[in-house]
This record gives structure tokens, sequence and C-alpha cells, in this order.
């Protein structure tokens, strides 16, 4: 069945008339998702190659029943998008913007919890479900159908660890980066639980790195909830402490935090860890049998 | 972006947080000239970004005006672990302390939600007594949709064992603490002491602030805070050039687009005995001119005795990747050797460029293990 995303996506994109919104929006309807429409404030009433704009998320979801919004509008502008997706009822906001300032993100995450919608991301890659839909910046042309679910929040080391998988002969589920910010509006238990959930993924991999304890809680719901197989890699063993490696919230403070500490957890809890993408996917090969 | 201690106070004055009278000085004269102006006496405080200044010597009192000069002219200039000190703040020496006590506030990200600290305990290191004594620390997370209120003021000061004739004023410090970490869009704001004096006052006698870059386009003034003389010249050139640079010791020069897939290729180098000089994030959709300004950076670090580019191409093209590496080798003609391992959009358009231009000491590699045992062989000066 894949997870958040699939046939029935019908996709809203905010900031569809900008230059990477346009093209990502043409890239996820070449590849088969329905994209119904695009919002960019004072364009309403253009289109772009067939896709109708509109003023607001409202006159989108009224007029095309859009029922996933992705966010692709300067950092700035972001938030302000999101909220407005949300007002507008729509259950599923994927937001690619990279640098939304943490203050707004934490507005954005707390004022969700009281509504219906999930937001995925920000600053992530967006999601796949091979041969159904792809709404984000994937490359979906590594990935084929299959039955592993990959959750990461690193956009090319999705790709990269997806790609492996597909040498070794895989195909996905689903595709979900979560995304590196401090704040994401989706977590890996949020999506395991999905996964654990989804007839068609019989294997999950989680990609992880350095910072924050997200890999660690999702551990310990591994070992409570999930009794399909679980995959995981972290990237950042060499990574000093005290630096923030590219994403917001890959840094190291202290011993809480490390790769290691990451990977003694799951491996704790009986998940076995990767310590390359290729090895990764050696252990998947292995457990599916292939 | 972490504040020096003075732009920290400077920040919490402007939000009516009672700080000690204070003049910032880069020279000897200047540091005289504030002195005179402060009174004597005052205290000659080192601003570094590291912990541990007063045992270095790094603060002094000074009483007179050659006190002053004498204080200054040892801490200007001086190395406290690894930072040279090239401003000196010249503060109202300390009035009478009656009690050390703790106040911080930081972004929790694991609780999504403003974390505020407080302890009796000031004046040591707050780690320490989380470790030793845990239940001397209250902490409340603040709901941030409904910002401070004045009973969380008095629960943390009740909870952590502050007088009540303290609880009121203590509870008014957080409560401008909280606004200044918000109107601020701090990630932490820290003060550690938090005085009390014989008048039953409170003021703080320190500042540690870090600030979301990712903010800053909403505040120009913070964002002029910035002091490219503490970053080194190589991150200091990346962060002019927008690419994400960290230096590290090793001397394998490593490129590649996405923060997660560097850090996994520094780790996958690490593995096969290489190591790694610096992480850089071409970031996503790099075009050719980004990639050979990173080159150019990476070439800096004259460390450097190989260089890794593992690229995966998503929003980034490989051929765009390819051509700026072209560019790079016409315009700065390294002298290293190069792995590269082109994967991903346009990926077989991108290995072409490169096989028709035949670079010299150019390497290429099909996957990232294969890619990172060449360079590791290439930088122990073993053929590939």
């Amino acid at each position: 069945m894949a997870v958040l995303i699939d046939n029935d996506t019908k996709l809203v994109v905010s900031g569809i008339t900008g230059r990477e919104g346009t093209f990502h929006a043409l890239n996820n309807k070449s590849y088969g998702t329905n994209v119904v429409a695009g919002v960019t404030p004072g364009k309403g009433g253009q289109d772009v190659e067939g896709i109708p704009v509109f003023n607001t998320f409202r006159d989108a979801v009224a007029q095309t029943g859009a029922n996933v919004a992705m966010v692709f509008v300067p950092p700035r502008f972001a938030a302000d998008s999101i909220l407005e997706a949300a007002d507008a009822g729509i259950p599923l906001v994927i937001c690619i913007t990279e640098g939304i300032p943490a203050h707004d993100e934490l507005r954005v995450y707390t004022h969700l919890q009281r509504t219906g919608t999930r937001l995925v991301g920000p600053n992530c890659p967006g999601i796949l479900s091979p041969g159904k839909a792809n709404v984000g910046i994937i490359p979906a042309s590594f990935f084929k159908e299959g039955n592993v679910g990959v959750v990461s929040r690193s956009g090319t080391l999705t790709y990269k660890i997806g790609n492996t998988l597909a040498q070794a002969g895989f195909g996905n589920s689903s595709i979900v980066g979560i995304g590196g910010d401090p704040v994401p509006g989706t977590s890996f238990i949020d999506v395991i639980e999905l996964f654990q959930a989804d007839d068609q993924t019989e294997l999950i991999v989680l990609s992880g790195e350095i910072g924050g304890d997200a890999e660690e809680r999702a551990a310990d719901y591994i070992a409570e909830h999930v009794t399909k197989p679980v995959v995981a890699y972290i990237a950042g063993f060499t990574a000093p402490p005290g630096k923030t490696m590219g994403h917001a919230g890959a840094i190291v403070s202290g011993s809480k935090g490390t790769a290691v500490a990451k990977a003694e957890a799951l491996e704790a809890k009986g998940v076995r860890v990767g310590r390359t993408p290729t090895e990764v996917a050696e252990i998947a090969v292995e457990i599916l049998g292939g | 972006m972490d504040l020096l201690e003075y732009q920290g106070k400077q920040l919490f004055a402007r939000h009516g947080i009672p700080v000690p009278d204070g003049r910032p000085a880069r020279t000897v004269d200047e540091a005289v000239a504030a002195a005179k102006e402060i009174g004597f006496p005052c205290a000659v405080k080192a601003q570094v970004k590291i912990g541990g200044r007063g045992k270095a010597g790094g603060i002094k009192i000074a009483n007179d005006e050659d006190e002053a000069r004498a204080a200054s002219d040892a801490i200007l200039g001086m190395d406290i672990k690894g930072f040279t000190v090239h401003e000196v703040w010249i503060e109202t020496a300390a009035p009478q302390i009656e009690s050390e006590y703790y106040a911080s506030i930081v972004f929790d990200r694991g609780a999504k939600a403003p974390l505020i600290m407080l302890s009796t305990q000031g004046g040591m290191d707050i780690e320490e007594v989380a470790d030793s004594n845990p239940d001397a620390i209250a902490t409340l997370h603040v709901d941030p949709l409904l910002g401070f209120q004045d009973f969380h003021g008095r629960r943390l000061a009740f909870e952590a064992g502050i007088d009540a004739d303290l609880v009121r004023p203590v509870g008014a410090f957080l409560h401008q603490l909280y606004g200044t970490f918000i109107a601020e869009e701090a990630l932490l704001v820290e003060v550690n002491p938090l005085i009390v004096t014989p008048e039953r006052k409170v003021a703080a006698l320190d500042a540690k602030v870090t600030l979301d870059d990712n903010a800053l386009f909403r505040h120009p003034d913070n964002a002029n805070l910035r002091d490219p003389s503490d970053e080194d010249p190589q991150e200091q050139m990346a962060h002019e050039r927008g690419l994400t640079y960290v230096k590290l010791d090793g001397d394998i020069g490593i490129l590649g687009n996405g923060a997660g897939l560097v850090m996994s290729t520094l780790d996958v180098v690490a593995h096969y005995g290489g190591a790694p000089a610096n992480f850089l994030d071409a970031g996503g959709g790099s075009k050719a001119e980004a990639i050979t300004s990173a080159v150019e950076v990476i070439l800096s670090d004259d460390k450097v005795k190989a260089v890794l580019f593992n690229i995966f191409g998503g929003i980034t093209r490989c051929d765009e990747v390819a051509n700026g590496l072209i560019e790079a080798f016409k315009t700065l003609d390294p002298k290293v050797p190069f792995v590269v391992r082109l994967d991903g959009t346009n990926d077989v358009e991108g290995r072409k460029i490169l096989a028709d231009a035949s670079l010299p000491n150019v390497h290429t590699a099909a996957t990232m293990d294969e890619a990172a045992q060449k360079v590791v062989a290439l930088a122990k000066g073993e053929a590939a």
C-alpha cells in the first residue's frame, strides 16, 4: 500500500511559480503524481503548464480537493505557508524548504499538534512511493517498487542507501525523508509506526545521524511495538564534538547524540546497524533472503 | 552564532535585564580610557568564546589606571585554550555578592519547547551540579504558544529553594530572560552567576547567548556581531561563498552534496584508515561555479594530500559537478590527486565529460567504498 502518499494523492504546490518550484512540481507530475494545483498569492488564475494556480490554499482545496501540500517557498515565508495549508484543512504538508528559523519551526510544530495536519520536514527531500507518487526532490529513477520502507533524516544519504538496495535487487514501499532540522514535524517513530501497519513493507531501514535523541527514542519504540525487521544506519562516527555538520540538527554535544551512542542504543534493542551504506544493503539482503 | 560575553550583556540590557555597566575595548589605550569612564575598581575581562577564562588569567581587577593598563596589556593577545583574545570588556567590579544563582533557557529540541532551568548552585559548572545534585536544578518547559506566565517564575523559584523575598524578583528576571530568548530568537541564554547583592537585588554577572543563524535576517543588528577573526581562515572563506565547511585534522579533502552523505563519506574514509581534512557540503543544486569555489576552499588547506568527490545527484546534476571540476583544474592547477565518484542525476553525462577532459591525476570510482579505498591509498602516496 505504501505510506503517506499513493495513487489517491492530490498535490497542491506552494511556490509553484518559482524556478525550483516549477521544476520539481513538473518533475513530480511527469512521474505520475496527481498535481492538481499550485498556490502563489497574486497569481491566481494563471497556470503552470496546465496546473491551475490559486491565490490561497483555501481556494485550491475548494476547487480541486487537494489533500497533500508541498511547500517550496523561501525560508522566511515557509512557516506561514505551512500554517495556511493546515488552516485550509490539508491533512499532510511536506516542506522541502531549508533554513527556516528554529523558533518558527517550534511555533508551527506546536500549533499543528492541535490540528489534524501532519507536517513532514522541513528541510527534507520529500516522499517517494515508487510506482505511485513522488512528492519532493527525490530522484525517482533510482528506485523501484518493492517491500523495503526507508525513513531518513538526510536527503542524499537516503538516495544513496535506496540506490544501494536497488542494486542488490530490492525495491521500496515508500521512502520518507523527515529532514535534518531541530524540530522535524514527523519523527522516526511516526513513520516506523506507519511502516509497521503497511502491508507492502516487509523490512524497515532507518537512516539517522548525529545529534538529538530521535534514534534512541526510535530504538525503544521498535523494541516495544515493531515486529518487522529493522536495519539502521547512522552517519557521523567521525564528527568532532561541538561542530555543526551542515544539518542544523547534526551537532554533537557531550556524550549524548554521538553516532556510537545511537548505534549502541539501537543494537541493544536488537536493531542491526550497518557501518557503511553498503553494509546496510548487505544486512537487508541477508534478512530478506535475497 | 555564539555571542561574546559583552555582546550578550548588551543584548540583555536592551531587554531591561540588570547587568553591570561596562565598555568593550580592542586596544590598551581604549581599555584605559574605558576604565577611567567606568571608575575604579573595575574588572578587565578577556572576551573569548570558551569557558575557564578566570583560571587562565583572563580576568583581572584593576584598582587604578596603571593596573588597568597592565591588566589589559597582559590580557589582549593572550591565548586561552587556542582562542586569541582580540577584545576585553571593562566592567564595574562586581558589587558585593551574597549569593550566586544559575538561570538559563535552552531550545529543547527533544521536548520541542523552551526549557527554563533555575538553581541556587550558581557560579560553578552546571553540568557538575546536574551530575552530583540534580534535585538542585528546577526545570520547566514553556508552551511556546502560551509563553511565559508569572506562575512559571514562582514555581521555578519555590522549587529551586530560593529565599522567599527573592521569589518575585527572580521570577521577574526569568520573565525578562524569556522575553529576550523569544525576541532575539536565541537557542540558548545562560546566566551563571545570577548574583544577589546585599541590597537583595539580582543581576546577570555573566551572559552566554547562542543565536539562531537562520533567523539573523530578521535581526540585522545581531547579524553584524559576527566576528570573522575568530573563524578559521578556510571556514571563513567557505562561509563567504555560502558553503558549509568544517575543518578537521586529517589530510584527505572531502567534497559531497548533502550533509548526511558528506558525514557518511567521512565515516567510510575513516573506516578504510584515512583521515578526513574537512567536511564540505556543496549543497543541493550545486552549479559549476560552486564546485570550483569549493575546490579552492579545500586546496587552501595545505595539509590536504588527496581529494575525494562523492556526489549523489538529486537536485545536483553530475554534469554540472564535472564541469565545475574541469574549471577548477584550469584555474587552480591542483598538485594533489583527486578521486571522483558521480552517481545520480546525469551521472552518465558527468562521467563522460570527465573522461573526455582526461584531467591529470583524476581517478574515478564506481562505488563509495572503492572511492574511499582509492583516496586513502593516494593520500599515503601509494598507487590507487
